[in-house]
């Protein structure tokens, strides 16, 4: 007899068959617009630009460069293979000692050697997600809340959440005053959280931003410092993007501003990853780095769930103490990340769109509230989806990241090459240009309409179609970044 | 308040019990050939490291793999960035190849049905959070991998209920051990979402009669609920009787997706212990239910395999000839090895669990246990630790219910070290109990020792498992 799909639901746990992995949303477009017809330069510059995956792909020339010089560093070549043998059997969730040592020092060095850490405090874990959610594991239990600043990165919903039955309370921020995290805002989401008698463990901020791109300044952070010793909650910090801070002001990490106030440092814990400074998702590093003896013991325990491979351990902690190798690797990779900011924003603001002023990250923080038939967030996924359907650009609309204002879009440049920027720029001019001219047009024949109900009827009907369907605010392809990329060479499988 | 979650602050990891603490005097004097020879002789630890060789002749003549290369192009960038939870096709389709061969190719397993994950811990985890709801429980035979504390309670709040099996029958589950168990579940208040075994059996390094899959299958379609079948060692199965997969059995049995069980019945796969790579983090979970394979697969997220580790081993278990011989020299060298512990232990007047599979074996000394209780048991065990200088695991930490046993490891160190190993062993057992050396045979005799003590009264000595679990500890 087969089983009924019911039935079998009911066999498998809530959090299996609950949707709070928040991966399916209604809304696919995006993803799948993408997945369906995927630009190529030269095999299909029609197609759709991904502009929603924040990956770094500036860089890796250099680190190939190093791999070739270093073949040591692979157990697998005949220089390294005598490590073989004791790699491929080191299980031991501590790490290779070299490993946290390379890691500890790339950290100091990600900071500018501003400040130094200790390799007993790194723990691995399965990527900067795996390190989330172990935090919250050890930190909160199932029904308590973080408070997180948005907009914050979808993802978190699942990372932190998910498996854990640990809530987000959001702490809303806005363009007022370039998104600041204000002490008001704080007390605020903290007070509701209160009064709806929801146990607060601790606040998690992302520094540098994602989506916003810029870094925390020193004032904001001491006062969040200040306000998790008053409530007596941790701070968890996800520095994930430490080294991507192509210009000034200078990045202020955690570490530098408890150094000097009083600070319980048993409430502070650092998120790290080789995902974005690197550029390094599929090797998996996450490391949680905490002050807290406990953590740390705990964190080390729980991380048996998501070590890091031994062989990937071996080559990384070459790579890493590397001195010489790191040095140019973040001077060059600043850079380059600054170089094609400036490409970036210089051609958006050409055509009149700003931009939250940044100087970090793999992504712009794009206003396009002006673009915005009705101020809303029906008409922020109205927009969006021209954007991805007409203009052919997966971005990432605001509301995804629980931005409380719509109109803001994460647009990523850092995973292209110059030509296909180049293509994309091209394409919002077009677009921008185009709606101008139907400005225009309007202005002539009726000068009180608006030209934004203008720029909709000079696109097919097909966005008029999906005017009509429910609001949803997630971008799937961002909810999901291990989803598939069908387009990686990778994926041509070979028997 | 509570800083720290209940996970951080209660001792539910499992990590405080002996299994560990014998790890840790090991490292606080680990027995090395030269440096330290008094030192503690580390056979606690259940790995293989027999056939390194064969994989580092590989690695020597495929330069390709090991430089981020395909076709002479270099494929770096493409693996850094790859994180895909799907997992590198050809990695997939050349583990459920080796997964087949591992069992004579008598199934064959559909790579989109498999979820590859960080380890077998990993894999283990996944799949509770997938079953069982937190205050759920699953069942296990005893006695088992003292890890499973950690991997399915821990961070799931899922309850383990013991199975208990008895050298009576040589530690097989029997029916009314299964019945027993969900009564006890059913007492106190714990929904039983499924069954959990390990075949071939840690500790016990037997393989799972055909006769005993059959009954699970029955127990598990009888009452409506999930078996999982840990089959990590699948490749260690030595010597006969060969090694049945569950999956096996479901198709002896007819079973397809027209049937309920069908859909229940689930694999974790590892390659830690068949190819003695546990740093690599290479796990797995396999499933016929759709919804099972697409959570697992989100779940994944949380510890996804390097893509470089990935590549590396697709490339390697592609190769057919390297899989066809290693898993041939694998069975031959884990055997003799087995061979060389039993007739070490045998010398010292001590026998073993008749084992075919695996890389430790099944030790009874019950008979040079001051009484039959685990108390001596402990005892027994501390000497053989700080006296003997072994690291062997008592029964106590792998929840059987019968003092006296021990799991010896023997793939796990190099063969003269077995030997002195076992030579220490025999001069203690002649030093403490005079016992002369055992004949052969496989079954152990009470034999009583020399202080001339007689069993005392056996006292059941209900490990905490056996007591209604207490929530949210």
């Amino acid at each position: 007899m087969a089983s009924s799909a019911s039935e079998n639901r009911l066999l498998l746990s809530k959090i299996a068959t609950n949707e709070k992995h928040g991966e399916n949303s209604p809304y696919f477009d995006g993803w799948n617009k993408y997945n369906q017809n995927p630009f190529h330069l030269t095999e299909n510059p029609e197609g759709v630009i991904q502009m929603g995956l924040a990956e770094n792909q500036l860089s890796f020339d250099l680190v190939e460069e190093w791999i070739r010089k270093n073949p040591k560093a692979s157990i697998c070549t005949a220089e390294g293979i005598e490590k073989f043998r004791n790699v491929a059997n080191f299980q031991d969730y501590h790490g290779l000692p070299e490993f946290r040592q390379a890691i500890a020092t790339f950290m100091s060095k990600a900071r500018g050697g501003r400040v130094t850490f200790d390799p007993h405090r790194v723990v691995m874990s399965g990527g900067a997600t795996g390190a989330n959610e172990l935090v919250m594991f050890c930190l909160a239990d199932r029904g308590d809340a973080f408070l997180i600043p948005s907009p914050y990165y979808p993802a978190f919903y699942r990372d932190l959440g998910w498996r854990t039955g640990v809530q987000i309370v959001p702490v809303d921020c806005d363009s007022s005053n370039n998104f600041k995290i204000t002490k008001e805002a704080l007390e605020a989401a903290y007070e509701k959280a209160q009064n709806n008698n929801i146990n607060v463990k601790g606040l998690i901020i992302t520094n540098p931003s994602n989506p916003l791109g810029t870094t925390l300044d020193k004032d904001t952070l001491e006062s969040l410092v200040t306000f998790i010793n008053q409530k007596n909650i941790h701070l968890v910090c996800d520095e994930i993007y430490a080294a991507t801070v192509f210009s000034s002001p200078k990045f202020t990490c955690i570490t530098e501003v408890i150094q000097n106030m009083n600070c319980n440092p048993n409430l502070i814990h650092i998120v790290y990853s080789l995902s974005k400074d690197m550029g390094f998702p599929g090797l998996r590093v996450g490391i949680v780095y905490s002050y807290n003896d406990d953590v740390v013991n705990i964190g080390r325990k729980m991380s048996s769930f998501g070590l890091v491979s031994s062989q990937t351990q071996h080559m990384l902690a070459s790579m890493l103490s590397d001195e010489d190798f790191v040095e140019k690797f973040l001077t060059t990779s600043a850079k380059r990340l600054a170089k094609r900011h400036g490409v970036f924003t210089d051609g958006l603001e050409e055509v009149g769109i700003n931009c939250l002023k940044s100087n970090a990250g793999l992504f712009c923080w794009m206003d396009l509230r002006r673009l915005l038939k009705d101020q809303t967030f029906d008409g922020e996924m109205v927009l969006w989806r021209v954007i991805v359907n007409e203009v052919k650009l997966n971005v990432s609309p605001g509301s995804s990241f629980k931005c409380v204002e719509p109109g803001w879009f994460r647009v990523c440049f850092a995973n292209m090459d110059d030509d296909t920027v180049e293509v994309a720029l091209k394409r919002i001019r077009a677009f921008v240009g185009q709606g101008k001219k139907a400005q225009e047009q309007a202005q002539v024949k009726s000068p009180k309409k608006r030209w934004q109900s203008n720029l909709r009827l000079s696109f097919s009907s097909s966005s008029r179609r999906f005017e009509q369907e429910g609001v949803s605010v997630m971008s799937p392809r961002m909810m999901s970044p291990h989803s598939p990329m069908p387009h990686s060479p990778l994926l041509r499988a070979t028997t | 308040m509570r800083m720290l979650s209940r996970n951080a602050t209660f001792n539910s990891h499992g990590q405080d019990s002996s299994y560990f603490l014998g790890w840790q005097e090991y490292e606080k004097n680990p027995y090395h050939e030269v440096h330290n020879t008094n030192g503690i002789i580390q056979m606690g630890l259940a790995e293989n490291q027999l056939c390194f060789d064969l994989l580092e002749s590989w690695l020597a003549k495929n330069p390709e793999a090991a430089a981020f290369k395909k076709n002479g192009e270099s494929i770096f960038a493409e693996l850094a960035l790859f994180q895909d939870y799907h997992g590198l096709p050809a990695f997939k389709k050349a583990m459920v190849d080796f997964m087949a061969e591992i069992r004579g190719n008598k199934v064959t397993f559909d790579p989109n049905h498999l979820v590859l994950t960080a380890g077998a811990t990993s894999a283990n985890e996944t799949f509770i959070f997938c079953l069982a709801d937190p205050g759920e429980a699953f069942l296990i035979p005893t006695p088992y991998y003292p890890g499973f504390d950690r991997d399915l309670k821990w961070r799931t709040g899922v309850e383990i209920v013991p199975i208990h099996c008895t050298n009576s029958n040589g530690f097989q589950i029997t029916e009314t051990a299964l019945e027993e168990a969900y009564q006890e579940a059913e007492k106190c208040n714990l929904r039983v979402k499924g069954v959990l075994v390990t075949n071939p059996s840690n500790p016990l390094g037997t393989t799972m009669t055909r006769n005993e899959l059959y009954l699970l299958l029955s127990f598990v379609e009888d009452k409506g609920i999930h078996l999982i079948s840990d089959e990590i060692y699948s490749g260690t199965a030595f010597s006969s009787p060969s090694f049945i997969s569950v999956m096996e059995v479901l198709k002896d049995r007819n079973c397809d997706e027209n049937f309920e069980v069908w859909q229940r019945v689930h694999v974790v796969y590892s390659l830690s212990k068949d190819l003695g790579l546990p740093g690599f983090r290479v796990g797995a979970i396999y499933s016929n239910d759709d919804m099972v394979v697409a959570a697992a697969t989100k779940m994944s997220s949380f510890g996804l395999v390097s893509s470089q580790t990935q590549h590396l081993l697709s490339a390697m278990l592609s190769d057919k000839k390297l899989t066809k011989n290693y898993i041939a020299e694998n069975h031959k060298r884990l055997k003799q090895r087995q061979k060389n512990l039993v007739s070490g232990l045998q010398k010292a007047g001590i026998s073993c669990l008749n084992g075919n599979a695996g890389l430790f074996c099944w030790v009874d000394m019950r008979h040079l246990l001051r009484s039959n209780t685990f108390e001596a048991e402990m005892e027994l065990w501390k000497k053989i630790v700080y006296e003997v200088h072994l690291n062997i695991s008592p029964g106590s930490s792998c929840h059987c219910t019968e003092p006296g046993w021990f799991r010896v490891c023997f793939a796990n160190l190099p063969e003269r070290t077995l030997d002195l190993a076992m030579q220490r062993l025999k001069a203690f057992v002649g030093e403490y109990y005079n016992v002369p050396e055992v004949n052969g045979r496989s079954q152990s005799s009470h034999l009583s020792h020399s202080r001339g003590q007689s069993l005392t009264k056996w006292v059941s000595r209900l490990s905490f498992d056996d007591r209604c679990p207490i929530h949210g500890r």
